[in-house]
């Protein structure tokens, strides 16, 4: 069974194409058996990543296998499978988180008139996803890279008819497109030169390539795909607009799992950017950067999906700060602990908006906690994970992160890290006091949602309790032992763990005082620093500027281009036309039946053709310039 | 497939031949049995549709080269033979006429004006666009293009729409630009034609044996100028580009779609099959220039698409944008830029003809284009919006779509060659995403309009297009390599010929 999932890891993607191809030429009209179909079919999908994370295990060496997808003399496309740790890291959690929220979907979308539909787009991500994560070369990476974006458009978009949800998703697949853009000639790049875009290969070839300069213009080309997918500065700013989407789908897709996938390139690429440190001081300050810009806008958020939106921003800089310093364990460590707890709470948060009949704003929430125990439960153990408290998930990873930017020597970014794990443990809390222990508002009848979607959320909450534990550093063999680059490290700092959980913890009694107890007035605070909240609040006007740009450079260059085409091209071709008939005109007066005009222009006409056929025949010895040839 | 490569049966002549059947049967038809009148046409393109699918499957690519050959000794004086053949490069061009003339058919199956005289000349068209692409002879080559401009005048005054331009404008600046278009080619053939006499002595129309022909280099670039300047007119090259939004916006649907799917697509058939392989140096020559103008196809007409406000404008601007990619790849001169140039004239040509057959089939039920009129038609015609949704991704290039694969290609081997043009192509994928995506959520989504709730969706014959066309760009999408293959063996075996170099990526 384990030997049969790693050698026909194919089939993990296979098994949610069928179910998509399945729903949308025979089930669109019976929804109940679309959501078992997909349901189905992704089940197997786990089962079979259980084998390979257990194949992994039991021998960590890469298993490939390819085909070839087309081919031509110099340039040969395949499609294949690369199953190792990393990728048996990321099989797994994909196809888990996917199947608890196609579960949790069939509570949450129930009486939806697209359910089926719904069922398909699901289906059609995970087959992208997980076709992504087992990809054994640039060009499929790129393919599935394109599919989980097309998914993500869809899904964003899903509820089509609410102009909110049709903006959100052409600015998500536009700003997507930007990154891709680059990501495309990088791969270009990389196929001119080495001939192949097999990851393996490729790893052989490229530490031997004596070009740092070019190889880091690449690197970097390469990373702005991961900019724009997994939401990096300055092209962040679709995945806040992406919660238009249902909110399961904001879970799996816009938290969980395709937004780590730019994440994941740079970690299935690491032999490309390992060899050009500046590129990787690059991702690191520019995953940094991102950390803390999410974060603080993050802090005055009202929309609870909003305020989700940005704090996985912010995590997402703090996984690609961590490539950046060289932490690669620790970056796919925190991606899957993530992975856990940020499901969680947006499947939490699709809970209470399930409950509040659509209500997103924290402000109109409050006094959920009786009402909703389980929610609120698993709700705050997501906070706590992601907060960073021990000894949750996101504790241990986010340590490893913290260790790995202060051993290489990035204090600045360990510094920027500790202050972004304060103000994360501060914005999370204050949802969570405002939500769920705020004053209930009277026309609320919030309940508990059905066992469908807690199930979900409690085994959410056991992962995010237990899931860090598999990276402890005491244990002798632990989840660095077999995702690493190089040499696997081993090693923590007291220091660090007691100074992160004391940050954190501090983060949380501020947002006690100011939410709970109310003895420090937000509000007061928010008067205060009017200028800066107003620019938090209004997310530093990237929008803007970017609309701006849109509509007066890209747009302008578009109707300038427009009235060259009308009055110049055009205006050539019709003023043409209009000499022609003119010229018609006057020629008319040309016909004066005098032979010894004809005779003339018979003269000159021969003279020009002569001319013309030198041109065109040198070895008639006629030039025009006299000169032979 | 062993069955169908019997030597003896004139496989093509008879694909060729078929639709131009039923026109004459047409004209036997009284033209008041009108379900008759489109059966005929339904049925004479299905013939030649079946039959072009199954020697595509049947073309032995171990052999390669001119297959399925017939010659008829026409004018022995001047050497102008009816000779048929197919390879790998007019292969796929054949079956994608074949696939957009069947579609066509349906598209037009609500025409209810003249429709006798509309599906005689329909016919005729298609038969002049594949006469084009499966002749071996250069003489029967401009015969079968000058056949083709005929019905299209025709059509697009009589069964065109008047929008910005009035259909006569846009029917005459088509007519007009093809026939200059025709102009130079046929100065440029009788060049080639009396030069080749001159140096074998030899009279000869036979491409292949001009291919042999040692041209000088001197001849080469001014012959290339003359057949350049027809084929780019053609395949709507930067500056001589603007009879294309107009004639489309001009045209009925089945012409729209015929044209932009596939007469365009003779423009860069002629300039490889001719340009390159006959006179090679003179493309070398030249080249760069194209280079140059393509970026400008890519770039220029992609930022007009968004300000566009009829549907067929920006079909019309992104069909000149997506033949810059076209043109880029043949002007890298290597086997990989010119296999995908192949490509995207195919995938291209497939969505195209859907996104016309699409805006057709809800113009006619609307009676306007105006994308600011419409929003929200997912809500009432769903079907539809796939037919738009598969058009419009395929027209980004979206993977698991034909065109992926084919810009791909052209995106490896145009960049070994001009780094910074290709650099600057490739940006159209940026702006081609934002006109298309804001062109469908613009008509496809948002609050549902009452005024539009009278719309029908896709029924009966109306699926037809949808159907063929949408499998063929998944089809090939998620199999490409059953395009690539019979392509790639085309261009390989006559490439060795031209003696440039095979070798990509030298700047580095």
């Amino acid at each position: 069974m384990i030997h049969f999932a790693v050698q026909n890891s194919w089939l993990i993607p296979l098994m949610p194409a069928i179910a998509f191809a399945i729903i949308v030429f025979f089930l669109r009209r019976t929804p109940q058996a679309s959501a078992f179909f997909s349901i189905s079919c992704i089940s197997v999908s786990f089962l079979l990543s259980l084998g390979v994370v257990a194949g992994v295990l039991m021998d960590p060496a890469a298993v490939e296998s390819s085909v070839t997808w087309f081919s031509m003399p110099g340039l040969t496309v395949e499609m294949g499978t690369l199953i190792d740790p990393i990728s048996g890291m990321m099989v797994f959690v994909v196809s888990l988180i996917a199947l608890l929220v196609q579960i949790y979907s069939v509570g949450y979308m129930e009486n939806d008139p697209g359910y089926s539909i719904y069922f398909a787009y699901q289906s059609l991500f995970a087959m992208s996803m997980l076709g992504l994560v087992i990809a054994n070369n640039f060009v499929q990476m790129f393919v599935f890279w394109e599919l989980v974006g097309l998914c993500s458009y869809l899904l964003i978009g899903f509820w089509f008819y609410k102009i909110s949800a049709r903006e959100a998703a052409k600015k998500a697949f536009v700003t997507n497109r930007v990154g891709d853009y680059g990501f495309l000639l990088g791969i270009l790049f990389l196929q001119i030169i080495f001939g192949t875009l097999n990851f393996t290969d490729l790893a052989q070839i490229i530490p031997t390539y004596a070009n740092v300069g070019l190889l880091t213009v690449i690197a970097l080309l390469v990373f702005t795909g991961p900019i724009g997918k997994s939401g990096q500065f300055p092209l962040h700013v679709w995945l806040p607009d992406a919660m238009e989407g249902p909110t399961p789908v904001s879970a799996l897709i816009h938290a969980a799992t395709m937004v780590v996938a730019g994440v994941y390139l740079i970690a299935r690429a690491f032999f490309l950017f390992a060899a050009v440190p500046t590129a990787l001081q690059v991702i690191a300050y520019v995953g940094g950067f991102t950390a803390l810009f999410a974060a603080t806008i993050a802090i005055t958020q009202n929309d609870i999906k909003r305020i989700l939106a940005y704090s996985t921003l912010s995590q997402l800089g703090y996984m690609v700060m961590a490539l950046g310093v060289g932490g690669l364990t620790a970056s796919m460590f925190h991606l899957m602990t993530h992975a856990f707890f940020k499901a969680l709470l947006f499947l939490g948060a699709g809970s209470v908006i399930h409950a509040l009949q659509g209500k997103q704003d924290i402000w109109e929430m409050g006094g959920l906690a009786r009402k909703m125990p389980i929610t609120t439960k698993t709700f705050i153990i997501g906070s706590l994970a992601l907060a960073g408290i021990f000894p949750l998930a996101g504790f241990w990873s986010k340590d490893e992160i913290l260790l790995a930017a202060q051993s290489n020597g990035f204090t600045g970014l360990y510094l920027i890290g500790s202050l972004v794990a304060f103000l994360t443990a501060f914005y999370m809390f204050r949802l969570v006091f405002v939500a769920f222990y705020g004053q209930a508002k009277p026309n609320n009848d919030p309940h508990e949602s059905p066992a469908v979607m807690t199930t979900p959320l409690i085994i959410l909450g056991l992962l995010s309790v237990v899931g860090g534990l598999v990276g402890m550093p005491w244990l002798s063999t632990n989840f660095g032992s077999y995702v690493y680059f190089g040499e696997a490290h081993h090693g923590y700092s007291l220091m660090i763990m007691v100074t992160s959980t004391v940050i954190a913890l501090m983060g949380i009694y501020l947002a006690y005082l100011m939410y709970y107890k109310k003895t420090i007035s937000a509000s007061a605070i928010a008067n205060r620093f009017k200028a800066i909240y107003t620019l938090l609040y209004n997310k530093y006007y990237i929008d803007e500027i970017y609309q701006w740009g849109i509509n007066h450079i890209v747009d302008g260059a578009g109707r300038v281009a427009y009235w060259i085409d009308l009055h110049v091209v055009d205006g050539v071709v019709n003023g043409l036309a209009k000499g022609t008939r003119q010229s018609g005109t006057i020629l008319r007066y040309l016909q004066t039946g005098q032979t010894q005009h004809y005779g003339m222009v018979l003269v000159a006409a021969v003279v020009v053709i002569i001319l013309l056929l030198g041109l065109l025949d040198p070895s008639l010895g006629i030039s025009a310039w006299g000169g032979g040839n | 497939m062993d069955f169908i490569t019997n030597p003896g049966f004139p496989y093509l002549s008879v694909i060729l031949l078929t639709p131009l059947v039923g026109a004459l049967a047409l004209i036997f038809v009284p033209r008041e049995e009108v379900w008759t009148i489109k059966a005929i046409a339904a049925v004479s393109t299905l013939v030649s549709l079946i039959l072009s699918v199954l020697i595509f499957l049947a073309y032995d690519q171990t052999i390669g080269g001119m297959q399925f050959k017939e010659d008829i000794l026409w004018i022995k004086d001047l050497g102008v033979s009816y000779s048929l053949g197919v390879d790998g490069i007019s292969l796929p061009l054949l079956l994608l006429t074949n696939l957009i003339g069947f579609s066509a058919v349906y598209a037009s199956w609500n025409n209810k004006d003249r429709v006798k005289e509309f599906f005689i000349l329909l016919l005729i068209l298609i038969t002049g666009v594949m006469g084009t692409f499966v002749t071996r002879d250069l003489f029967i080559f401009l015969l079968f293009y000058e056949v083709v401009v005929i019905p299209i005048y025709i059509m697009v005054i009589i069964w065109g729409s008047t929008k910005r331009v009035t259909k006569e404008y846009a029917g005459m600046k088509l007519t007009i630009y093809l026939l200059i278009g025709s102009a130079f080619l046929l100065a440029g053939m009788i060049a080639l034609y009396v030069n080749a006499y001159q140096l074998t002595g030899v009279r000869t129309m036979d491409i292949e044996s001009l291919m042999l022909v040692p041209f000088t280099e001197h001849f080469q670039i001014i012959g290339f100028l003359l057949l350049g300047i027809g084929f780019c007119t053609l395949i709507s090259m930067w500056p001589f580009h603007s009879w294309s939004p107009d004639g489309y916006a001009g045209a009925p649907t089945a012409v729209s779609m015929i044209h932009a799917g596939v007469l365009k697509k003779i423009g860069g058939y002629g300039l490889i099959r001719i340009g390159l392989f006959v006179l090679p140096a003179g493309a070398k020559f030249w080249a760069p220039l194209i280079a140059v103008l393509a970026v400008g196809n890519v770039v220029y007409a992609a930022v007009i698409c968004l300000v566009q406000k009829d549907l067929k404008y920006v079909v019309g601007y992104s069909s000149v944008s997506h033949m810059g990619y076209v043109l880029i790849g043949i002007a890298a001169l290597n086997v990989i830029s010119i296999n995908g140039a192949i490509a995207q004239m195919f995938a291209h040509g497939v969505m195209a003809a859907l996104f016309f057959a699409m805006i057709g089939n809800l113009y006619e039920k609307s009676h306007t284009r105006n994308i600011p009129d419409f929003g929200g038609l997912a809500n009432q015609v769903p079907r539809l919006a796939v037919g738009f949704m598969l058009a419009g991704l395929a027209s980004l290039g979206l993977p698991g779509l034909a065109s992926f694969p084919a810009e791909f290609t052209i995106f490896v081997g145009a960049f070994g060659v001009y780094q910074v043009f290709t650099i600057i192509a490739i940006s159209g994928i940026i702006f081609t995403a934002v006109y298309i995506l804001r062109m469908l959520g613009n008509v496809l989504f948002g609050p549902r309009q009452q005024q539009w709730d009278k719309l029908t969706d896709l029924k009966g014959p109306e699926w037809v297009p949808l159907i063929v066309l949408g499998t063929v760009l998944v089809t090939f999408g998620i199999f490409p390599y059953l395009l690539m293959d019979p392509i790639n063996t085309g261009v390989t075996s006559l490439f060795a010929r031209t003696g440039l170099s095979t070798v990509i990526g030298g700047g580095f």
